[in-house]
């Protein structure tokens, strides 16, 4: 197992004395060569258990092995064997992009021989190469995030660790980061990435970890979890506020479940609905009454179990 | 050759590199300002005080007033260049950089971060506050044999400031705050330490307080590197710059311990 979390506590005291728990008796594991997507809102605690996993936070109660190393004791071998890509730019703006990864590499002790060729494969990596000698200020927010990547790869870790990685940046640099992402998992590296992005966790996860207050509420494959919780079809309804609340209604005396979304209603499970019940539900086709059939996700998922949205 | 994990131990000079490499890439991208600041401001009170006062007061306490003024302008040089980027530096790279967060994620720990940038500062600070040295030679200074003792002086009182930065950058609530440190400690050292006046003038009180400031250690070496060493007294002078210095990197390693790791 390269990461066993059980039943790990973090709290925080706010000015006015109140404990919280950002983490509240988390219990996961993460298994060689796998890629477990951490999935949640802001404030489920994800950023908390990444700090956990190198650190930087210290438990208040629970024990942590990664990769056979007992954090906080054995910290500084776990995090030789491990890379970090936080959700926070703190790249070294001043330096160029060989500057801020030959420094990284010698913090990860990486042997003077081997330094050149070391950053030279992360450059690659990242598609980098041709920025190798642009000092990181002026460098798009796109390649920015790439250089992040780079820089956690650069002792060739076992385990990499992503906070939110692709969190405020636009479709396209997207896009990118997940190709380099999914090249990452293909390479056989462990890897765990938190994010509130649904389509992510499904594109790029084996397996997800839901985790809502603190703690996992439900994990599996993206497939499993949402064949087990919302079905393979989904019936949204838009329409009056009066027709929504009857829809939803007649769903759950038919014991469907629904999940509310703005100005919509979703009927899970909807391959389940009776024919009747199905006449009733499409049965107002006046008033601007739209329904649309698609398929199952993450999102309905998330929502049954805690009522929150994630992205 | 053992795994890395294996030969990883509590203190690490890897680390200490990491940061110096760092280091060195900026200042190679910004030795010439760096350098005309660090040289230009002790030649500055050089001139002024040594010819300025100079001028009125000839003598002071056995040594011409300019080479006075000159020996003691090295201990003002090491104050400012060490406990300046030990404030601002450490603070910045902590609160908006958020530099050490990156770099506690690879095998370091906060003790070994506080060395990486402390020693680097002391270094730096500890040859340029040579400078005055090589003014005041322009200007008729004729050092001993022990002069070339005064980078070692300078480099271990650098130490001790720097990490006192290190220290204060992390009780501050905010980068403004470092008025009260700038204003309400470090003003009030550099002027009870001997460097333009002898401190055998100033009330019995302050007296006192000049024995503890590290800066009159510093400058009490300095002038006896260069006009000649007083063997007791100045064991008890590197004595209490050393305490000093490891006073403040005990402060500095907890106060960053308390704010990087939580």
């Amino acid at each position: 197992m390269a990461i066993a979390l059980r039943d790990v506590v973090k709290r925080y005291t706010d000015r006015d004395g109140t404990s919280i728990a950002a983490v509240d008796g988390l219990t996961l594991d993460v298994p060689d060569g796998v890629c477990l997507g951490l999935l949640g809102p802001n404030g489920a605690g994800k950023s908390t258990t990444m700090r956990l996993l190198t650190a930087q936070s210290l438990p208040d109660e629970g024990t942590i092995d990664v990769l056979g190393h007992e954090v906080p004791r054995e910290a500084k071998q776990a995090r030789a064997l491990m890379g970090v890509v936080p959700q926070t730019d703190n790249l070294d703006e001043e330096l160029t992009v060989r500057q801020n990864l030959e420094v990284f590499a010698r913090l990860y002790r990486v042997p003077r021989a081997g330094l050149r060729e070391a950053v030279g494969r992360a450059l690659e990596v990242a598609h980098l190469t041709g920025r190798a000698e642009t000092r990181v200020v002026n460098l798009s927010g796109g390649m920015r995030r790439r250089l992040l990547v780079a820089r956690g790869l650069v002792h060739s870790p076992r385990l990499v660790l992503l906070d939110e990685p692709t969190v405020g940046l636009d479709p396209q640099v997207r896009a990118d980061l997940w190709g380099l992402i999914a090249g990452l998992r293909a390479s056989g590296v462990t890897v765990l990435m938190s994010t509130h992005y649904i389509e992510e966790a499904e594109r790029l996860a084996d397996t997800c970890a839901l985790m809502s207050h603190g703690k996992v509420i439900a994990d599996g494959s993206p497939a499993e979890l949402i064949a087990s919780h919302a079905g393979e079809h989904v019936e949204e309804h838009e329409g009056s506020p009066e027709r929504l609340a009857e829809i939803e209604g007649l769903a759950r005396r038919a014991g469907l479940p629904t999940r509310r979304t703005g100005p919509t209603v979703s009927v899970l499970r909807a391959e389940h609905i009776p024919s009747s019940l199905a006449d009733t539900l499409a049965d107002g086709g006046s008033n601007g009454h739209r329904i649309l059939h698609r398929p199952a996700n993450l999102e309905d998922v998330f929502v049954m179990l805690t009522g929150e949205t994630v992205d | 050759m053992r795994p890395l994990t294996e030969r990883l131990r509590a203190f690490e000079w890897a680390p200490v590199r990491g940061v110096w490499r760092r280091e060195l890439a900026l200042f190679r991208r910004y030795w010439a300002s760096s350098s005309f600041a660090s040289l230009i401001e002790p030649t500055i009170w050089l001139l002024a005080f040594g010819f300025g006062f100079g001028a009125l007061v000839g003598h002071v306490a056995g040594y011409r007033y300019v080479d006075f003024v000159g020996t003691g302008v090295v201990a003002t040089a090491t104050l400012f260049t060490s406990a300046f980027p030990g404030m601002f530096n450490t603070y910045i790279r902590r609160t908006y950089q958020h530099s050490y967060d990156a770099v506690l994620a690879a095998p370091v720990d906060v003790h070994e971060v506080v060395a990486g940038e402390a020693s680097w500062i002391a270094v730096k600070s500890g040859v340029y506050s040579c400078a005055p040295i090589l003014v005041a030679l322009a200007f008729g200074l004729r050092p001993g044999v022990g002069v070339i003792a005064v980078p070692v002086v300078t480099v271990l009182t650098a130490a001790g400031f720097a990490l006192f930065g290190v220290w204060t950058s992390t009780i501050v609530p905010s980068i403004n705050s470092f008025d009260y440190i700038i204003s309400g400690v470090l003003a009030p050292l550099f002027l009870v330490a001997g460097t333009f006046f002898p401190i055998g003038g100033l009330p019995g009180w302050a007296q006192t307080l000049a024995h503890v400031n590290p800066l009159y250690h510093c400058v009490e070496l300095v002038r006896h590197a260069v006009f000649g060493f007083h063997p007791l007294a100045d064991l008890g002078h590197v004595g209490a710059l050393v305490v000093f210095a490891a006073l403040m990197w005990l402060l500095a390693v907890r106060g960053m311990r308390r704010r990087l790791i939580d």
